[in-house]
């Protein structure tokens, strides 16, 4: 564990480098607080952000010990693929199975609107259905939640609640349907092995309409970067949504029901809810919405990007070029452009696009210009996506804190 | 999911990930009370993450969700002791 003291002592490290002109090599960031807690962040959520060492896991960016909420520091998001033991941890009860046995493992399937209930081993999901892998962002539903103005209760996340990987698993899509769906089947629910501490605090239980439960890109995934899945990444298995907020992607999930109802439990019915018609694009799910109602259940992911290897403050020499990198994704659009401006937003170039992995992947994007005087400039990333959807330069205030996709400012010194 | 076999070794354990000694609490009348109350289901640094910025009736609704939907098990009495020293300790 790193205590504040250590904590400190790294933010020193990164202002010296940052101090001494160069461009911020990978890792200069860790431990420093003027990267992590951008000015926006509650001034408590500011002084809890210290970096702490889970098992498994490298330093990340501590929000709560219980349940276990970390998040990613930026400078891991300059790779393509954010290495497992950099993910992101989310939970939401306190109650996690402290040691889970893969052979002991059983996915319950089931529900009034499946024909023959059935309880999968993992072996059972290697060798009876197809094997199929996929690049998604996995991202949660708040990210950036502590940069709401105003701010909303939650956990107060900065940038890092996401994180991008190769998943392998089978399709949900193949395990249902060799099960039997019934023709009134309306939805699908998802239960991991989270748990609350007091029996009556209600397990978190999610649901997904048909048809993005039998999208063949969602799946029920044991692999992660070509390794198992971390513990606290849902060990043995959890569901894939691509393009969906993380809420969905079910942890240690070990019960699936096929239903002809909608669930209305307390993560479906009332938490993890946006305002009806705020969020352009975006898919509806019908099922949950009853005719009273003005809030809607998050769905997919809105275009946002980040820009990972400059910072606020950053010194740069004059007569060198800069070179900004960073990342751009949507809900499976995928990215059409991503434009740079070195001048606050009045003019804008185009970015290069770097390998496409894959409409649910992210896009790393790079820009390089030669600063033609001393001075300071706002450098600000905006993508769109194929389908004409942008980020806002104003947020679309939500009581919950989600889809924040403000374009980034940073505003660095050429001296 | 308590049912499964697999998991009965388990729900006691998230202490496993938690070195909650670094949490301190500001000081204050009902301060114990707050930590031993919230304590039970949660790392109280959700208090401090969550602030300045919730007023009277913003921590009021927080304690009235754990209360009401995630059934904390908090003596009814207690609960305005409790909002008492959120509000005056981490509320605007």
């Amino acid at each position: 564990m790193a205590s504040r003291r250590e904590f400190l002592r790294g933010v020193a490290a990164g202002l010296t480098i940052a101090g001494s002109g160069v461009l911020v090599p990978r890792f200069a960031f860790a431990g420093d607080k003027f990267n992590l807690a951008q000015p926006t962040l509650p001034d408590g959520d500011m002084a809890e952000s210290i970096l702490v060492a889970l098992p498994g896991k490298k330093p990340l960016i501590k929000r709560t010990f219980r349940a276990p909420n970390y998040e990613t520091p930026v400078q891991y998001f300059n790779e393509m693929f954010t290495p497992n033991d950099a993910f992101f941890v989310r939970w939401h009860l306190s109650g996690i199975p402290e040691k889970l046995s893969a052979q002991d493992w059983r996915l319950n399937i089931g529900g009034d609107a499946l024909q023959s209930p059935i309880a999968l081993t993992l072996e059972d999901l290697k060798k009876n259905y197809e094997q199929v892998e996929i690049v998604a962002v996995c991202q949660c539903s708040g990210n950036r939640r502590g940069f709401f103005q105003p701010h909303v209760a939650g956990v107060e996340w900065g940038y890092g609640a996401m994180g991008n990987a190769r998943w392998k698993g089978v399709r949900l899509k193949d395990v249902l349907n060799k099960a039997g769906i019934k023709k009134e089947a309306l939805e699908v629910t998802l239960n991991g092995a989270e748990a609350g501490v007091i029996d009556k605090t209600p397990d978190f239980i999610k649901s997904l309409p048909m048809w993005k439960a039998l999208d063949e890109n969602t799946l029920l995934a044991w692999e992660m970067n070509g390794e198992q899945l971390p513990y606290l990444n849902g060990f043995p298995v959890r569901l894939i949504v691509p393009g969906w907020t993380a809420t969905y992607w079910t942890k240690m999930i070990t019960e699936i029901n096929v239903v002809s109802k909608p669930w209305d439990g307390f993560w479906m019915r009332v938490a993890y809810r946006i305002p009806i018609g705020k969020f352009s694009g975006v898919d509806r799910f019908v099922s949950q919405e009853r005719t009273t109602d003005t809030m809607t259940p998050i769905t997919e992911m809105v275009v946002n990007s980040l820009m990972t290897n400059i910072r606020d403050g950053q010194r740069f020499k004059y007569g060198q070029p800069i070179e900004v990198k960073g990342i751009a994704w949507d809900s499976g659009h995928g990215i059409k452009l991503v434009e740079i401006s070195t001048d606050g937003g009045n003019t804008w170039r185009d970015a290069e696009l770097e390998k496409d992995y894959g409409i649910y992947s992210w896009r790393q994007f790079s820009y390089r210009f030669k600063p033609q005087k001393k001075g300071s400039y706002d450098i600000m990333a905006r993508a769109t996506n194929r389908v004409g959807s942008t980020q806002t330069f104003d947020l679309i205030w939500n009581p919950a804190g989600y889809h924040h996709n403000i374009v980034q400012k940073v505003t660095v010194a050429v001296v | 999911m308590k049912k499964y076999l697999f998991l009965s070794l388990a729900l006691a354990a998230s202490a496993a990930f938690a070195d909650e000694s670094q949490i301190h609490l500001k000081e204050g009348p009902n301060r114990d009370l707050v930590a031993s109350n919230c304590a039970v289901c949660h790392s109280t640094d959700y208090i401090q993450m969550n602030s300045v910025f919730l007023d009277r009736k913003g921590w009021e609704a927080e304690v009235n969700k754990m209360v009401n939907v995630m059934h904390a098990p908090i003596n009814k009495d207690d609960i305005p002791k409790i909002v008492d020293y959120l509000v005056k300790n981490y509320g605007q």
